[in-house]
């Protein structure tokens, strides 16, 4: 048999049906649903009288439109709670499992995932959201879609799609100290861009990959898309069935040994084909923030902001201007000089438990910058009640930050967390498009630890140097 | 859907590449839990002033082109978030064709789903079209039958995948050409020699 990439290995043992144009129709093995891209498409089951057909297979949570501040009020806007709640009414209508905003278990859905076992390796698993590729990390083929598919896979549990191309990342040598995955992942954007990745599945290897922990790795295939690529992969590993062991969702006892007996085969052969492989030096990655309104607008902390004039590339030189204007950054100027007036640390990118760890560790006897407003919120509920239980949220509180309720909160600003128009932000989520985080608000992306830094000192700083 | 044959009209260039789908249409939007009405979002804040006050600098806000049909830009256009209110408000505002260096996929995937037509051009095809469209008043036709982009005496021929070209000219619902194949999935779940740990009990 020819030697396979773990993308063409989960790809060729979903194929329902493949027509003469290699058109294929693959069978989808986990579901995660949330309010905001799926009314319509439950709406479409009930005017075409449909069923969903696996509903076991599926779990929905609200994560996008939810409050991260008292909910004992329940949702206060109006058309916010509307949308929860519909997605409340089509769960029970169809009998798909779900947590309610009360639920401990309620959280960010590629958090919920990994945390209830839901992820399993060597699955296909798809979200109507672009983060999903989070997944990836597990070993499962996991990837965004739009509503219509959505209802596509609630109604029939496969999809139409043509297989991806495969795209091997694999980074050599080690991290610097106090380089994150955060960064690594940035790094890859930068070098790539945002269109690099595009018709590919990314394949991330190598030694820093290996020693990465989960959550470091989820950090990683999260930002998959943000390279155009729709799904990241990691092959798992002792680690992977270390982490999901035991999981409420995951396989137990007799099932468990065989699932991982199945799962060691997923890694890619030695002599699998990849369409692209791009080789880069850890050790060269530094710190890094992004600097412009496009998550491929990266540098190293200790660098000053780019000049127009070194485009050649006309489109590029104009969309560069467009970004400074919008950023309101001059060229030549240093990146440790640009103050900040808020930190958001959470989302699907960096709310899990040790991006918390990590923060705090930062924040521990610090106190933040007196004009900054900073404010954690935690990826999901259990994640909340860990970071409690190690008593983080006092060294949050202590320094300064706002301690929160779990959701996707200002990584898309659907709820009341948004920036003001011009307001600042370090922010550890993975977007700095133009008015993502809240109408003209300015956003740069950093890892947890450099959010916590940016804290502190009032401006973007080299955690390094704390 | 409705049967995707030939747009002709109004052609707006947006001349920018990495069109994002939070500029298209911005997360206030979102909050609906219907598919219609979300034209009047579509590019909002290049569109409004902080206000709400219309943009008069802004290329859809001025006539023709607040009729346009077709939109034309240049490379990654619909990057970021896999939100089908995306097409939607392009499809609400009337625009049915949209012609880029290069598209990001899921948006790519979900126009298709809607009856629009994104048209992937080389940089060459796109600065001849925008450059000469002013000459014929900003119209193009584009056909789909013949794959051909006209602009006055220009034809520039475009690709197409053969089943996605069927089912735009047939308006084709994909559900019902899966459930077709219903037997096939009953079997592959009954073959699978994962399901046993595939299988959620609850």
């Amino acid at each position: 048999m020819q030697p396979q990439t773990i993308f063409d290995k989960i790809w060729s043992s979903h194929i329902v049906n493949e027509d003469k144009n290699g058109e294929c129709l693959i069978y989808i093995d986990r579901h995660l649903v949330h309010e905001v891209t799926s009314p319509q498409a439950f709406e479409g089951l009930k005017t075409k009288k449909r069923v969903v057909r696996r509903p076991n297979l599926t779990l929905a949570v609200p994560d996008h439109n939810v409050p991260t501040i008292d909910r004992t009020k329940g949702i206060v806007d109006n058309e916010s709670r509307i949308q929860v709640d519909t997605l409340l009414k089509n769960c029970k209508d169809f009998s798909v499992p779900f947590f309610n905003i009360d639920d401990e278990r309620q959280g960010i859905v590629h958090i919920i995932g990994p945390e209830q076992g839901f992820t399993l390796p060597g699955t296909t698993l798809v979200c109507g959201d672009s983060h999903t590729s989070t997944h990836g990390a597990f070993g499962s083929l996991a990837f965004g879609i739009g509503t219509s598919e959505v209802e596509h896979v609630l109604s029939t549990q496969t999809l139409i799609q043509k297989p991806a191309k495969n795209f091997l990342i694999k980074f050599t040598n080690k991290l610097g100290k106090g380089v994150t995955a955060k960064d690594v992942i940035l790094y890859l954007i930068g070098q790539i861009g945002t269109a690099g990745g595009t018709g590919y599945v990314l394949e991330y290897a190598g030694e820093i990959i290996d020693d990465m922990s989960m959550e470091e790795r989820m950090t990683i295939c999260n930002m998959s898309i943000e390279a155009g690529a729709r799904a990241g992969l990691i092959a798992p590993d002792e680690k992977t069935f270390d982490y999901l062991y035991n999981k409420p969702l995951a396989p137990k006892g007799k099932d468990w040994d065989m699932a991982v007996k199945c799962w060691l085969k997923l890694k890619s052969d030695p002599d699998a084909k990849y369409e692209k492989t791009l080789l880069i030096d850890a050790s060269k990655i530094e710190p890094q923030v992004t600097w412009g309104t496009s998550p491929e607008d990266v540098l190293t902390i200790n660098s000053t902001i780019p000049n127009p004039e070194q485009y050649t590339n006309s489109e590029k030189k104009k969309s560069v201007i467009r970004s400074l204007k919008y950023m309101d950054l001059k060229p030549g100027q240093k990146l440790t000089d640009v103050e900040i007036d808020k930190v958001f640390i959470g989302s699907c990118t960096n709310g899990r438990i040790e991006d918390l760890r990590k923060a705090s560790k930062i924040l521990k006897g610090n106190k933040i910058n007196p004009n900054v407003k900073a404010f954690v919120v935690p990826g999901s509920g259990l994640v909340k009640k860990q970071a409690e239980a190690e008593g983080l949220d006092k060294i949050f509180k202590s320094s300064g930050f706002e301690w929160r309720e779990p959701g996707c909160s200002m990584c898309l600003a659907m709820n009341a967390d948004k920036l003001k128009p011009y307001e600042r932000c370090a922010s550890t989520s993975n977007r700095n498009f133009e008015g993502r985080q809240g109408r003209l608000g300015r956003t740069h992306l950093v890892s947890p630890e450099m959010a916590a830094a940016a804290a502190i000192k009032g401006k973007l700083f080299d955690v390094r140097k704390i | 859907m409705k049967e995707f044959t030939e747009v002709q009209g109004v052609t707006a260039p947006i001349e920018l590449s990495n069109i994002d789908t939070d500029m298209i249409i911005p997360k206030q939007f979102l909050k609906t839990i219907k598919r219609s009405g979300l034209g009047e979002g579509l590019f909002y804040e290049m569109r409004y002033d902080e206000k709400g006050n219309l943009n008069k600098n802004f290329i859809l806000n001025e006539k023709p082109f607040s009729d346009s049909k077709i939109l034309i830009a240049f490379e990654n256009f619909g990057c970021g978030s896999s939100r089908e209110h995306a097409p939607w408000a392009i499809k609400d505002f009337g625009i049915n064709v949209i012609l880029a260096i290069s598209f990001a996929d899921i948006f790519f995937n979900n126009c298709f789903k809607n009856g629009i037509l994104p048209i992937k051009l080389n940089k060459e095809e796109i600065d001849f079209i925008i450059s000469n469209l002013q000459k014929y008043k900003n119209i193009l036709k584009v056909n789909l039958i013949n794959q051909v982009i006209t602009l006055g005496t220009s034809d520039i021929k475009f690709d197409i995948e053969s089943h996605r070209k069927e089912s735009l000219l047939n308006g084709w619902d994909d559900i019902d050409l899966t459930l077709k194949h219903k037997e096939k999935i009953t079997s592959y779940e009954e073959n699978n020699p994962n399901s046993f740990w595939i299988h959620i009990e609850r």
